[in-house]
């Protein structure tokens, strides 16, 4: 029987349905897949994919390396340039990066499934706990890295490996930034961001500080003065407005809170989500959260994006990952007012929009959806909380090749910088880049 | 549709399939589901001489190599011959020849390198009413320490001394099984020729150890912590075997000698290729122990599609076609230039051509065009090796194109349209010099 608890609850499904609907996206492949999969592999020379990935993971050596019957291998040639490579196999929008450039989808449209290989390796080196890499000598330099995200972490490591003692301070309880907080439930499954943490943490010499935040506590002045280097990996920490009138009504609400909440639920049958969900963004986020909102038993859920199919951030893959699971894309329309019963929000007015040379305006026509609850997910914004000593550049931190900041001796990377791409993978490279330039700057 | 029809040495058969003699064809019930699978033929397993049979390892018989995605390429076996009782086996070959007349019945034997031995078989295995016999003088394991098998394919003489006491003791014509455990097949065939054979068949399996056991340092197939070499076959022999039927086939004193192939024949195209080549039969077993008897249909829909594409009507109307195009290096034209050709428009750009160029070879493909990834062939250093044609992943995307007129960019030289060698080429010191 259809479930119609009206507004906001929980409990929407049978218990059993949680672990079904929230088990992995992608399971992993068995040790014949692996290899029936690796077979696959052209070994292109200066390999599309390895130019595609962000961190450029020598892809053709390691799957080449799982089809010897080396996995462990295989996952030291991730983990070489992504110490990240088990989370970024299971997030990365490899139909975009990697996959997309595989010569096998010229040649038949079915690239080789890297992501998939990238775990298959990662998973049978991390499952037996084992370090891929020993320390340098102890240097008796420090570095404060700020933030335990994707970023922190990777920077964190790489100084680890080269000898360095590093502090990272963390506003939140837990690491893993993003990892643990953000991305949807059915891709980093069985606590596997924790996992990965302590996988990577366990290299040494990096102790890291919890309830830490930038800006309530924590100087950049005081930190250059105390670190020998700092590498800030701060992530985005406010939300844009919907430019909505009654956008503050209840049930309004922004999609990484509620990802964040969903992530660290115990009892997800005890998470409150609406009958109706209104999503309003385009992006990976409003996707995570739309298609765990239809996971948690809503009823109808809606995107609604400006602009169309094209133009969303989310993949053409991951929006059919939205379709497939039941939510409906709202293409070509934009928010207009929060519909606000007794203080609570029950729908959204919409306005149809249209793109005229390029420009984005309202056509006047409108249409309303019922709705119990609203997600905001129309990006992100850097909030400084350095005392506006860094350059910034679009609105976020300026920094150069190597990461560097304008500011002598501070580092930043991640979505924190401008340029970010707010991909894992992405701020996993900006962290290794950082920490090598640091490096050199130690060893001057 | 073709007519695929075979006689060989006065044997018909439906097909020229038949089964070579192995465990496919050890005993009543196999045979059978081959005929019913369509099999023209087959050689029944190798017969020993009378008295308890041989007996076979209880461990592992076979080891293997693999392509991608654990396609058998290459199968190794350490299985001897036949390890049921003569009779037993002499009973059931009358039997299914006679319950399937039309199909060709050879049977293998082996028996020690004496008189007598081969002078007490000969009339038993005749009195089954089979086709033709067919001398195993190739096992390479096993028999062979024992005097029997390879060891006396090895002697030209013992082939030669056997070959005629079958046929002065039997009316039945003579297939000699040659092994390849040799430096020259054409010896040990042209002995079979002289003792009187009415064909050959070849090859039997190559000696070999396909893998050591990297934890107990032991060859595979492992028996109790010990390995031996086996005889090996399947697709990975094929280029071995095709070589061996074309110097029987073009050598002048066997030329003409019919032959019964057998070596990796896996698919039609197999066939055809070792019946240009002369074989007036085919022998298939490999395929048959991966795949099961069913190939045979794809073998005689593909042959006979084939033929009829090219307009044969019969086996006879393109055996040996390839044979006077087989010749010495040194009279292969030397004017003869090529240069590798990329179509774009198949280019997944993989860039292996490069790699394999770039590395290993004459450094002649580009790897970019306009600053873009594009790989082409540069005909200024390409040698035509083919290398870059044969680890292109693309079927037909490189191709060797002729060039006939103008100047080869590579060497500065005018394209001569004539024919001309290595024996009358200025380069070598033996070059025939024209009469003066």
């Amino acid at each position: 029987m259809a479930d119609v608890k009206p507004g906001i609850a929980g409990g929407r499904l049978a218990h059993s349905d949680y672990a079904v609907n929230f088990g992995d996206i992608h399971p992993p492949l068995d040790a014949h897949e692996a290899l029936v999969e690796s077979d696959r592999c052209y070994f292109c020379h200066d390999a599309p994919c390895q130019v595609a990935c962000p961190t450029a993971i020598d892809i053709p050596m390691f799957i080449r390396q799982i089809q010897t019957g080396h996995a462990k291998s295989a996952a030291k040639t991730i983990f070489d340039q992504n110490i990240f490579g088990g989370m970024c196999a299971r997030v990365c929008p490899t139909e975009t990066l990697c996959e997309e450039a595989c010569v096998r989808m010229e040649a038949e449209g079915k690239p080789v499934k890297i992501g998939l290989l990238q775990r298959h390796a990662t998973d049978d080196f991390m499952a037996d706990g084992a370090q891929p890499y020993e320390r340098a000598k102890p240097t008796g330099k420090v570095v404060a890295v700020v933030g335990a995200g994707p970023a922190g972490l990777a920077c964190a490591h790489r100084l680890a490996m080269h000898g360095h003692e590093v502090t990272v301070f963390e506003a939140r309880p837990k690491s893993g930034g993003l990892n643990e907080y953000g991305i949807a439930a059915y891709k980093s499954t069985d606590d596997f961001a924790q996992k990965e943490v302590d996988f990577i943490l366990g290299i040494g010499g990096i102790t890291v500080m919890h309830g830490k935040k930038m800006g309530a506590g924590l100087d950049l002045t005081q930190l250059q003065t105390d670190y020998d280097a700092v590498f800030l990996g701060i992530g985005l920490q406010g939300v844009n407005a919907l430019g909505a009138a009654n956008d503050d009504a209840a049930g309004v609400e922004d999609a990484v809170d509620y990802i964040a909440e969903l992530r660290q639920a115990s009892d997800l049958s005890k998470l409150p989500v609406g009958r109706r969900v209104v999503v309003i963004g385009g992006g990976m986020t409003a996707v995570d959260a739309a298609v765990q909102s239809k996971l948690l038993g809503a009823e109808d859920v809606t995107i609604v994006y400006r602009r169309g199919p094209a133009q969303m951030k989310a993949s053409a893959y991951e929006q059919e990952v939205a379709q497939t699971r039941g939510v409906r894309i709202k293409h070509w329309a934009k928010p207009k007012a929060v519909i606000v019963k007794d203080g609570k929000a029950v729908g959204l007015t919409c306005e149809y929009t249209q793109e005229v040379n390029g420009k984005l305006s309202g056509t006047g026509e409108t249409f309303d959806l019922a709705a119990d609850m609203i997600f905001r997910a129309i990006g992100q914004t850097y909030v400084d909380a350095t005392g506006g000593q860094l350059a910034l550049e679009g609105g976020r931190i300026k920094v150069d090749d190597e990461k560097r900041t304008s500011v002598r001796g501070v580092w930043a990377g991640g979505d924190c910088v401008a340029g970010g791409q707010d991909l894992t993978v992405a701020s996993v490279d900006d962290g290794r880049r950082a920490a090598e330039s640091i490096n050199l700057f130690l060893k001057a | 549709m073709a007519d695929l029809r075979s006689t060989f040495i006065g044997i018909k058969s439906p097909n020229p399939f038949w089964l070579a003699s192995a465990p496919p064809t050890d005993k009543e019930y196999n045979v059978v589901r081959a005929f019913k699978a369509g099999w023209g033929g087959v050689v029944w397993k190798t017969l020993g001489e009378e008295g308890p049979p041989i007996v076979n390892v209880n461990g592992p018989r076979y080891g293997a190599i693999h392509g991608a995605d654990r396609r058998l390429l290459g199968l190794n076996n350490i299985e001897l011959i036949t390890d049921r009782p003569l009779e037993v086996n002499l009973q059931e070959i009358k039997k299914v020849k006679r319950e399937w007349p039309d199909r060709a019945m050879i049977v293998s034997i082996m028996v020690p390198c004496n008189e007598d031995s081969w002078k007490a078989i000969l009339p038993r295995v005749e009195e089954t009413g089979c086709d033709g016999i067919e001398l195993n003088f190739g096992c390479p394991h096993g028999m062979s320490e024992r005097g029997m098998g390879a060891a006396v394919g090895q002697v030209p003489e013992y082939i030669e001394m056997v070959t005629r006491w079958c046929k002065q003791y039997s009316r039945m014509p003579v297939i000699v099984k040659l092994t390849p455990n040799i430096t020259d097949i054409r010896y040990p065939a042209r002995a079979a020729m002289r003792g009187g054979a009415d064909a050959v068949s070849l090859i039997n399996t190559i000696s070999s150890i396909v893998s050591v056991d990297l934890d107990s340092f032991a060859p595979m197939p492992t028996i109790d912590g010990k390995g031996s070499h086996g005889g090996y076959c399947g697709p990975a022999v094929k280029p071995i075997a095709l070589n061996m039927t074309a110097e029987i086939a073009r050598d002048p004193e066997t030329r003409g000698l019919p032959i019964s192939a057998i070596g990796g024949i896996t698919t039609w195209r197999d066939a055809a290729e070792f019946i240009s080549m002369s074989a007036g039969t085919v022998q298939v077993c490999t395929a048959a122990m991966t795949y099961g008897f069913r190939i045979v249909e794809e073998m005689k829909t593909g042959l006979a599609r084939w033929m009829d594409e090219k307009g044969f009507a019969t086996i006879e109307d393109f055996r040996g076609r390839a044979v006077p195009n087989v010749t010495d290096w040194q009279y292969l034209n030397l004017n003869y230039v090529t240069k590798a050709h990329i179509d774009q428009d198949l280019c997944i750009k993989c860039g292996r051509c490069y790699a394999a160029c770039e590395d290993t070879s004459h450094q002649a493909i580009f790897k970019e065009k306009d600053g873009k990834r594009h790989f082409e062939v540069n005909d200024a250093e390409c040698v035509a090796c083919n290398l870059c044609v044969e680890v292109c992943p693309v079927d037909n995307c490189i191709t060797m194109v002729r060039q006939t007129e103008g100047v080869d960019p590579r060497t500065g030289r005018k394209i001569n349209p004539d024919y001309a060698n290595w024996t009358t080429h200025p380069n070598n010191p033996m070059a025939l010099k024209a009469a003066e």
